[in-house]
């Protein structure tokens, strides 16, 4: 019963005296990139030198103040939408908020340990679709014997052996809709506590497209807490109760799916 | 629900945390914490290192066969250079003939410490994306890298085991000898490796420095001449000079692995305390590195 109350209670709006139990809760948080090789001091030894010798502030790093002072507390049984345009911070929220970008300031506290939808980078495209899946789900943190259960799963979902055993090919040899649906089909393969999604609804073709966006809903399901970054509003408003609005690594507004995306869409000017 | 519908709107982030038993994302665990998450990983860490052992050569049409054919071409070149033209041949515990197997296994076990720091130093900085895009104790890098390195190293020694049993070098006890020192050599270069993950994820211009470093300790660790000889009889060297190049790690455990393998080679031709260094570099480095790379667990990823 109180599972049900407490879903009622999402698709009202959001009334604040509400209990709730929070889930993931950033606390006035700075993300900053440092990045080598800038256009200043690029090429000058004595500035590198300087950099080596004295350990003053590097001349040739420049910083991106990405993410700055973001505040909000998410709750069980939420999805939350981020929105801004591009480069206004969303992914480098979502990375500090599964704890692999470390903040400069303030902190993110998090129930258990928050999954960013994506194995991209363990991937190799010099071995087999087949090696890559066992490697993606290691990598994900799964056991061996769990990869070994799922693994039938995976490649069927990707649908890569539709056309032949594509499987036993080395990954440079997909095309790059075959290997976005393999990839999606690994990190979609395990169970979350807190699931993060980067823009990953709008892989592949028709068809799978459509088989993903099911499977991101039984993820939600099983779920505590999602949170989807997309240019896609239609898909925003499909899956999110809630929605924070970043622009220039500012929260500029945070609510209701409805309300954030009219404010967003009129400033946007759509 | 349980909890008792009271208010928390008047809470700091920090104690709504603590009320729910919240913790700080991304910190760095206690030490033996770390331990069991990388005990946990150990099948991805294996996995890992086997995957970048064989995408190395994917492109390659003789594939595999570079394993190790990469090292032997570069026993040919030193003996080339040093065997042939400049004489390092001279002074060869056992006599000249002996010349071959001591520059290849010389060659092969210094290959396995060099690759392990090259490969240490670019573990993180490498790799960014895979630590910005998944969670994982990072320590599991530069012990894959190690790792696969052993890994070509064993493939290394197959070629080995043929050059040796070629030169009349056949098979006694003290062959065994050479699992203890592979396994005190793997220990010292992953914690070498850690080291270097940690200075290399701060300081990316190591990439570029680091292969100069090398390539003086080869020449200061005696791996295609007899170091002894060649720095008392052609170089003049005080004594102390002479210890001090035979107690560095390399050479120590080079040496051993010649001693286990090579007939001409001598208990005489080893330095003193030879077991005891080559157990102190393994400890040092290996406890030393897992704590100096733990350290900063947190910071890596960063920049």
């Amino acid at each position: 019963m109180a599972v049900a109350e407490d879903t009622r209670k999402i698709e009202e709006a959001r009334a604040p005296e509400r209990s709730q139990i929070p889930t993931v809760i950033a606390d006035d948080l700075h993300i900053v990139y440092r990045v080598n090789g800038g256009p200043r001091g690029r090429g000058s030894a004595t500035a590198a030198l300087n950099r080596i010798v004295g350990r003053k502030k590097p001349v040739g790093m420049r910083e991106v103040h990405a993410v700055r002072g973001v505040t909000f507390t998410a709750y069980r049984g939420e999805a939350i939408g981020l929105i801004g345009s591009n480069g206004s911070g969303k992914s480098t929220l979502l990375k500090a908020v599964a704890g692999l970008l470390p903040p400069e300031r303030g902190r993110v506290y998090t129930d258990g340990q928050p999954s960013l939808l994506g194995v991209n980078a363990a991937l190799m495209n010099d071995l087999t679709g087949e090696r890559n899946v066992i490697l993606g789900g290691l990598a994900m943190g799964m056991t061996r014997e769990q990869v070994r259960e799922r693994y039938q799963g995976i490649v069927d979902f990707s649908g890569i052996n539709e056309k032949g055993d594509f499987i036993t090919l080395p990954m440079r040899t997909y095309s790059s809709g075959m290997a976005a649906r393999l990839r999606f089909s690994i990190a979609a393969a395990k169970d979350h506590d807190v699931l993060m999604i980067d823009e990953a609804l709008a892989t592949g073709d028709r068809k799978f497209q459509k088989r993903s966006e099911e499977r991101i809903r039984e993820l939600r399901k099983e779920a505590g807490t999602v949170f989807l970054v997309s240019h896609n509003n239609k898909s925003i408003r499909d899956t999110c109760d809630r929605v924070l609005w970043l622009e220039k690594g500012e929260l500029v507004m945070d609510g209701p799916t409805d309300e954030v995306i009219k404010a967003y869409e009129k400033e946007t000017g759509k | 629900m349980s909890a008792p519908p009271a208010r928390d709107d008047g809470l700091t982030p920090a104690e709504l945390a603590a009320r729910y038993g919240l913790a700080v994302s991304g910190a760095r665990p206690g030490l033996g914490e770390y331990v069991r998450q990388l005990w946990a990983r150990r099948h991805f860490i294996l996995a890992f290192s086997r995957a970048k052992l064989t995408a190395q050569y994917s492109q390659a049409k003789l594939g595999q066969v570079w394993q190790v054919a990469t090292p032997l071409l570069n026993a040919a070149v030193y003996f080339l250079i040093f065997g042939i033209l400049l004489g390092g041949r001279d002074g060869t515990p056992g006599g000249k003939h002996n010349y071959i197997p001591f520059l290849v296994t010389g060659v092969f076990v210094f290959t396995f410490t060099q690759t392990s720091v090259l490969s240490g130093v670019r573990a993180i900085s490498g790799n960014l994306g895979l630590v910005r895009a998944l969670h994982f104790p990072r320590a599991s890098l530069p012990i894959s890298f190690s790792l696969q390195q052993l890994q070509q190293l064993l493939y290394s020694m197959i070629v080995l085991l043929v050059i040796l049993v070629g030169f009349g070098q056949f098979p006694t006890w003290s062959w065994f000898l050479v699992l203890p020192t592979l396994a005190l050599q793997l220990v010292f270069n992953t914690g070498l490796s850690l080291i270097m993950a940690r200075l290399g994820a701060k300081t990316p211009d190591l990439a570029q420095l680091m292969p100069f470093v090398m390539r003086t300790l080869m020449y200061a660790s005696g791996v295609m001449f007899p170091l002894e000889h060649m720095l008392k009889e052609r170089a003049g060297a005080s004594p102390w000079l002479v210890d001090v190049l035979q107690a560095n790690p390399v050479a120590v455990y080079m040496d051993l692995m010649r001693f286990a393998f090579i007939d001409g080679y001598t208990g005489a031709d080893l330095p003193p305390h030879v077991w005891a260094l080559a157990l102190g570099w393994a400890v040092v480095a290996g406890i030393g590195g897992f704590v100096f790379f733990w350290k900063a667990e947190e910071r890596y990823g960063r920049g």
